[in-house]
């Protein structure tokens, strides 16, 4: 053999770690992956970036109109309208980006069966395509904060984090999910429906404030809840305090990103016979 | 002494067959399915194994060992589920082996469809950015490249407009000419030669020439046993999962086309090259012509009809669909007559017998023709043989014109048409169709 690089190809047993050295070669097929996906949605609907702050948006009219006005829902102090939105920016881009990785697998099937590259990639680009959507939604929230009258102070340096957050759990809920679907199409029916209750277990309509202590931080296994309270916090400087619900988040977020990873590495030996 | 490129050590794979295999499902097999599978898979998942009920597999390849020394273009032929394709997809990483160990020295291209990843909406330029990404080249690389990708698809004035707005020959062309800009050091490519027209498919040819003689290593799986001699010194032939032949692209040739024929010509009953469980064999087909005679040519349009005989070691059928797929030579399967279609239910049958299938017209063009046959029995695949009978189609003059169509410039098909014109603005009926075989 020469001194060129060796590919070897042998049956692997078990599982196996994450080959990151690997993931960052193929960092340009997962730029063209997330760009296609971002300049396909954009060129087929006719209402193009629109949509991006049109879901968020018209959910808070709606959560507005009969948690805030007719349910008289509290919301720590702040206009409900600020802050149904303040969540509905963050839930959106993990709800989307969630059922984006769910599907990916399956809609990616034609590479899948056609070439090789690491399989992870697949939901990772799935939900990095809902960021160009997220930076859409979230600057008209700045836009809304100010006009509102709020002055973010130094804790908006946590955003970035709180965002990637965010990420992290869509991606572990998406790998276990992308993973699963392909072996019982069921969770394509499962997903959907999570997602919904998903949105009211987690502190969106209504604040987290609700709930006393220790519960309320016990609430953030839910990670979501981490990222909510996080964002209202950050921006609107909610008096919360949701340091710890933001480690309890970040951890069950990390759990979950971790073992879904995991899964997704152990069965993806057979995806292309599966899909 | 050139180095090795590719080292292949009994190499294998096997495949689980599912139920979710078979082709032909019908509603009421699909609808017992979803009662009975989510309690066994449940059970499957929880002690975290496979999830596959069944526990029938077979070998797709087995103990598969050869060489290729660097710069070496190494053929690969076999009929229709020989093992080709699962060899290359083991060789390009997109499926597991189950047994043996493979490695290749250098950057490997693989090529199993032109075209994977295009999308419709992006433009041709998007396009081959994102074919270029998936098939491993850097950006930079399809950049520098681009200007002679475009000129060798011929459709430089095209190249900002989407994808969907061209013909089908348009979209092949700079699919094709993507991959052939491709510079690894070993290539696998599996049929992609079979694209675009004639003109075309020389000039990918001629450049696959010029990859070859660059002194690329390179496995090409082809059904175009001409391209695989222009192509290859070497060959290697696949039967069954397992090599069986392993010499100079002539030599390899002639076994194939000796063992195409030996196959076609032994009795149905006594191949072993089946797949499926053993309680139902077809064991004999034939063609018969109108007036109900066995035949080994037919004319086109003609009344044909497809007698299977099967023998089954159980009783009594039950839920029995069956298929007949008409191919070419080349493999390329043209159509296919089913039961599922047809909604007949062979929901009992006697344990042997003769099945009659009858077409009201054989709708193809003068030519070579073989079938595989197919069956089911309850949902599970119970027989199925590639190449089992082979017939001849003859011209017949269809159309009563004298003239007729033929497989090299007008395809496979003869269909049934009429022409009608109008004065000015008329209006203007539907024209009769000429009868096909009505002469």
């Amino acid at each position: 053999m020469t001194a060129r690089a060796l590919t070897v190809i042998a049956p692997r047993r078990g599982w196996v770690g994450v080959d990151f050295a690997e993931l960052w070669a193929y960092r340009e097929l997962l730029y063209f992956l997330v760009w296609r996906d971002v300049k396909v949605r954009y060129k087929q609907t006719i209402l193009g970036a629109s949509w991006a702050v049109l879901q968020p948006l018209l959910t808070m009219v709606v959560f507005t109109l009969f948690f805030g006005r007719l349910a008289k829902m509290p919301s720590d102090g702040l206009p409900y309208p600020l802050f149904s939105y303040a969540a509905l920016v963050p839930w959106t881009f993990f709800a989307t980006g969630l059922t984006a990785a769910a599907g990916s697998l399956v809609s990616g099937a034609n590479l899948i069966r056609k070439i090789y590259f690491p399989r992870l990639l697949v939901p990772v680009a799935a939900v990095a395509a809902g960021g160009v959507d997220f930076a859409i939604a979230f600057a008209v929230l700045i836009g809304m904060v100010l006009v509102y009258g709020f002055v973010p102070g130094i804790a908006v340096l946590w955003l970035p984090l709180l965002a990637l957050l965010a990420l992290v759990t869509a991606l572990g809920v998406g790998t276990w999910a992308a993973a699963l679907n392909l072996q019982f199409r069921d969770v394509r029916y499962v997903v959907p429906f999570g997602v919904q209750l998903w949105l009211f277990a987690t502190p969106i309509a209504y604040p987290s404030s609700l709930l006393s202590e220790p519960w309320r931080t016990l609430y953030a296994v839910n990670p979501m809840v981490g990222v909510v309270e996080g964002f209202r916090w950050a921006l609107l400087g909610t008096a919360t305090r949701p340091g710890p619900m933001i480690a309890v988040s970040a951890a069950a977020a990390t759990l979950i990103l971790v073992t879904g990873v995991l899964y997704f590495r152990r069965v993806e030996r057979g995806f292309a016979d599966l899909v | 002494m050139p180095h090795t490129a590719i080292r292949v050590e009994g190499l294998g794979k096997r495949y689980r067959l599912g139920e979710g295999a078979l082709p032909y499902q019908t509603l009421r097999e699909q609808i017992v399915r979803a009662a009975v599978q989510p309690v066994r898979r449940l059970g499957a998942v929880l002690r975290g194994g496979s999830t596959f009920t069944s526990r029938e597999t077979f070998w797709a390849l087995r103990d598969v060992s050869f060489e290729v020394s660097e710069g070496e273009v190494l053929g690969v032929v076999g009929r229709n589920g020989a093992g080709k394709t699962t060899l290359l997809k083991l060789l390009s990483r997109i499926t597991e082996p189950t047994a043996g160990r493979a490695e290749i020295a250098g950057r490997v291209g693989s090529l199993l469809e032109v075209g994977t990843g295009f999308h419709p909406e992006l433009t041709g330029r998007e396009n081959v950015f994102l074919n270029g990404a998936i098939l491993g080249m850097k950006r930079a690389e399809t950049r520098a490249k681009f200007d002679r990708i475009v000129e060798f698809a011929e459709i430089t004035r095209f190249i900002d407009t989407p994808v969907k707005f061209y013909s089908s020959g348009m979209y092949v062309r700079l699919a094709f000419s993507v991959a052939a800009h491709l510079e690894p050091h070993v290539l696998l490519i599996d049929e992609v030669l079979a694209v675009g027209d004639a003109a075309f498919q020389r000039k990918c040819l001629g450049q696959m020439e010029n990859v070859a003689r660059e002194g690329r290593t390179v496995l090409f799986v082809s059904h175009q046993l001409s391209a695989v001699r222009q192509l290859c010194s070497r060959a290697i032939l696949i039967d069954g999962g397992r090599i069986t032949g392993d010499g100079s692209v002539e030599d390899v040739i002639e076994q194939y086309l000796a063992a195409t024929f030996e196959a076609a010509a032994t009795p149905l009953a006594e191949r072993t090259d089946r797949a499926g469980d053993d309680d139902f064999r077809f064991t004999a087909a034939g063609v018969f012509n109108r007036a109900g005679d066995p035949v080994s040519v037919i004319g086109s349009g003609e009344p044909v009809s497809f007698e299977l005989s099967y023998s089954s070691g159980r009783e009594r059928l039950a839920n029995v669909a069956m298929a007949i797929h008409v191919e070419d030579l080349l493999g390329r399967r043209l159509f296919a007559l089913a039961t599922p279609f047809t909604g007949e239910d062979f929901s009992t049958l006697p344990p042997e017998g003769r099945i009659r299938c009858t077409l009201p017209s054989l709708p193809l063009v003068a030519g070579e023709y073989k079938t595989m046959l197919w069956c089911s029995v309850n949902g599970r695949l119970a027989d199925r043989i590639y190449d089992a009978l082979r017939f001849s189609v003859v011209d017949a003059d269809v159309f009563g014109s004298g003239r007729s169509p033929n497989a090299r410039h007008h395809g496979n098909f003869i269909v049934p048409h009429g022409w009608r014109v109008a004065d000015g603005d008329a209006v203007l009926p539907p024209a009769r169709a000429r009868e096909v075989g009505a002469q």
